[in-house]
């Protein structure tokens, strides 16, 4: 805890979050009626995030030129830390819903329908034939056959890729601290580059799976898991390429000093838990 | 930035609210957003208790008298989750708001602009959410609890209904990160984690509950989401998912859940019973470590909500026992209040009466949760009214009573001015007379069989309901006492001193009443005050 300071410091008033708050308004309707059938919802989503992103620069903007000109504390910095944690721990308990769903799916509903522990019934006369292997897309064959992407091909040069780009930004950090800034600008570019090559693998990966394979979203339980799963990780590389890419740009403009960098920091510990989460796919979406 | 960067520390020791409608939508101030927390969460309490009285007016009579079955699903959905959201989460969060600074000697919450956006997302949640009742299909009627496939049988409210559950889970996730960064880092040199009031412990577990669980409903109702418009097969059997599955999901939330509505319910009863008693919290280490047992305890019982669902036996054993065991760290909480107030000097202010009720009336529905917690029992309790009676008495005795006591122990701390006694000791007085005019014979309702979520029933339930009805009827106005006691209140009234109680602990009562604008501008010392204690 710091506590050494005198005085507290409280920030001023800021009309950033209404802002935020309207872009959420803005989004969350537009989707719904978008979602509903009326073609207009669309582009009232759109005006939403790009509220939302317009807030996102301001609000930043705006912390970023108060730490500039040294408002802030050691307490402040903390918060900012304690905050940043938190909010990573709250998206590792997102990505474990979906892992629950995998693990509950490949160990009990699909062995259930397949007629194991007391449901014999259950296959004999609602699934009759239906047995339970891995991967499947039911016993209904939802989006017809499907193969599934083997774990040694394109999966495998992703995982490099990022277990390499968290080698990298460690690099970075270590030149930060020490002071040696081409070092830190080299290998801070060379990890977004790589976060930035990752997106497009499995972008070409999602165009296979649809157009080579008929592994679609609607491919059953496998479908169902496989993309939401990646899906929703990549969404996170994506945005976690993106902050590296505006952390790349404060590193330009000599934001961040050996002492003082935790806006590096965050987004650094972000990229290794989006780092984390997709080991965690390797093994069990991919490769078992 | 069209705001001038306030520089040095003397400008913000000055800087009172900004004037107008600007001070409300820019709040950063603490005790300024816990007013506007707590005044939606009143609003959403009346307009929640409006739907309760819907439903209850639909069953005082056997028969369909006043709204189609369609309408009163409708209600039931609806009355749950704004109270579950809207009520009573907002309403603690107000109080944490308001009281955490104040209590571990900081100026204001660690993230403040944070702390105005968590606030502000909840009105666009609640309205996404009513506005559905004027949609094709009107509202969601599938239950609060969302379980497909019937949810996904919801009309054009659908997608908004899981937008506004996970605006819902943003805020209450943001506002969980607020104070445990607060509680953590804001604290007063000296101030160690075992001298904390019990209110800042049980927000503390509360917030690590909030966001353990709540990306989990967002996962939850997101995988809804995509099963009615993206093809997904998470909760269809056809493509190898499991309706099942959903409910596991949910509860695995819902559980953690039903502790974030009562332990900071526990925190409040736990400041106030020894005020009135004038003698400090019996066994205070036993509490943190209950509470802590309990947080842990729920995240492996879920699946005692869903026994009737076929699961394995050993499944059905395993979260029996867990269930059970959680009897043994509340039975320690309930213990301990009492023993504060063995031999204590004590009066019967409103804060203590309804901390009272609270004590006695959460213990019944306690009980009732252990009834229901014995499978083979389950089997017969299951979606009854036995259930409906069981969490309203820990709702509404429980969670309600107690803000309403904390509403009472700390308004005069708000506003410098004390509230009208007598009307606060009529309003107690109603309200626990009715409160158990409505929900205890719903026990006997469900022990006979009456099925919940019905709005017709046979004629051999018809006593028990019309007097239920009679009793949500009386609850309902009497919470009007409530809000003339506020309002007179904040108007005018005897001034308050800055201790208000007799003997009150805690550091809030070291600060003037009302308030100053920003709590504690530098750190109190702790060992100072000890000193001269």
């Amino acid at each position: 805890m710091a506590h050494a300071q005198d005085h507290y410091y409280v920030p001023h008033d800021s009309h950033w979050p209404i802002v935020g708050t309207v872009g959420l308004l803005f989004m969350m309707i537009g989707v719904s009626i978008w979602l509903n059938g009326s073609a207009p919802g669309f582009w009232i989503m759109l005006a939403g995030i790009g509220v939302l992103v317009f807030m996102m620069i301001g609000w930043f903007g705006n912390v970023i030129s108060e730490n500039q000109q040294g408002l802030y504390s050691d307490q402040v910095d903390v918060s900012f830390r304690m905050g940043m944690f938190w909010f990573i721990f709250s998206e590792v308990m997102f990505f474990a819903a979906f892992f629950g769903v995998l693990f509950y799916a490949r160990n009990m509903s699909i062995p259930w329908l397949g007629g194991e522990s007391n449901n014999f019934f259950t296959n004999l006369l609602l699934w009759p034939g239906f047995e339970s292997t891995w991967p499947t897309n039911g016993p209904a064959d939802m989006g017809g056959d499907f193969e599934s992407i083997p774990a040694l091909g394109l999966p495998l040069i992703n995982t490099i890729l990022l277990l390499s780009s968290s080698v990298t930004i460690t690099i970075a950090h270590h030149a930060l601290i020490a002071g040696h800034r081409g070092t830190l600008n080299a290998f801070l570019a060379l990890t977004f580059i790589l976060g930035f090559i990752f997106i497009g693998v499995q972008g070409y990966e999602y165009v296979h799976a649809y157009r080579d394979l008929n592994l679609t979203l609607a491919s059953g339980i496998f479908g169902s898991t496989f993309f939401m799963l990646t899906g929703f990780h990549g969404l996170h590389v994506t945005i976690g390429a993106i902050m590296l890419f505006i952390i790349w740009l404060r590193v330009l403009k000599g934001h961040f000093t050996p002492t003082n960098h935790f806006g590096f920091e965050a987004v650094a510990w972000y990229w290794h838990f989006v780092d984390v989460v997709w080991v965690g796919l390797y093994i069990f979406v991919y490769w078992l | 930035m069209t705001t001038a960067v306030a520089g040095g520390h003397e400008a913000h020791d000055d800087h009172g609210p900004a004037k107008g409608l600007k001070r409300w939508l820019y709040a950063t101030n603490h005790k300024d957003i816990g007013t506007m927390y707590l005044i939606f969460s009143l609003l959403m309490f009346f307009v929640g208790g409006a739907m309760a009285l819907v439903v209850r007016s639909e069953l005082m009579q056997p028969g369909l008298q006043f709204v189609h079955p369609e309408f009163f699903n409708q209600m039931t959905t609806m009355h749950a989750l704004i109270m579950v959201f809207g009520a009573v989460m907002p309403a603690f969060v107000g109080l944490a708001n308001w009281m955490i600074p104040m209590m571990i000697g900081a100026p204001d919450m660690a993230l403040p602009r944070m702390n105005n956006w968590s606030f502000w997302i909840l009105p666009v949640a609640f309205g996404l959410l009513l506005s559905t009742l004027f949609m094709p299909g009107g509202a969601p009627a599938g239950g609060w609890t969302m379980y497909p496939p019937l949810i996904l049988q919801t009309g054009d409210a659908f997608p908004f209904l899981i937008f506004s559950v996970h605006l819902m889970g943003l805020s209450s996730i943001m506002g969980a990160i607020n104070v445990i960064v607060t509680i953590l880092n804001m604290r007063a040199p000296g101030m160690t984690l075992l001298k904390m009031p019990m209110f800042v412990w049980t927000w503390l577990i509360t917030a690590y509950l909030l966001i353990a669980v709540m990306p989990v409903l967002a996962g939850a109702v997101t995988m809804l989401l995509t099963d009615q418009f993206f093809g997904t097969s998470f909760f269809l059997a056809a493509g190898g998912g499991d309706p099942v599955l959903f409910q596991h999901i949910f509860w695995f939330f819902g559980h953690p859940e039903v502790y974030i509505m009562i332990l900071p319910a526990f925190g409040v009863v736990s400041e106030i019973i020894p005020t009135f008693s004038r003698k400090p919290l019996f066994g205070y280490d036993s509490m943190v470590y209950a509470a802590s047992s309990i947080a842990f305890l729920s995240f492996i019982v879920w699946a005692h909500h869903m026994f009737t669902v076929g699961m394995p036996l050993s499944g059905q054993l395993f979260f029996m026992f867990a269930t059970m065991l959680i009897a043994v760290p509340t039975g320690v909480k309930v213990f301990n209040w009492i023993a504060t107030m063995w031999r204590g000097a004590m009066t019967f202010e409103t804060p203590m009466l309804f901390a009272l009720a609270f004590v006695f009336l959460f213990t019944i529905g306690g009980f009732s949760g252990l009834m229901l917690a014995i499978a083979p029992a389950d089997v017969q309790y299951h979606d009854t009214y036995f259930v409906v009676a069981h969490f309203h008495y820990v709702l509404v005795p429980g969670s309600i009573f107690a803000i309403m006591a904390a509403g009472y122990y700390w308004l005069p701390k708000w506003t410098g001015n004390m509230y009208n006694e007598t009307l606060g000791k009529w309003h107690f007085w109603l309200s626990t007379i009715f409160v158990n005019l409505t929900f205890f014979p719903m026990h006997f309702l469900g022990l006979a069989g009456m099925p919940r979520r019905i709005p017709d029933y046979g004629t051999q339930f018809a006593d028990f309901n019309f007097w239920a009805s009679i009793g949500a009827m009386g609850f309902g106005f009497s919470q009007i006492l409530f809000v003339i006691v506020v309002w007179q209140c904040v108007r005018g009234g005897e001034k308050a001193t800055d201790k208000v109680w007799e003997r009150p602990i805690g550091l809030e009562w070291t600060l003037p009443s009302p308030a100053p604008y920003h709590s504690f501008t530098t750190p109190p010392n702790l060992e100072a005050k000890e000193a001269k204690a």
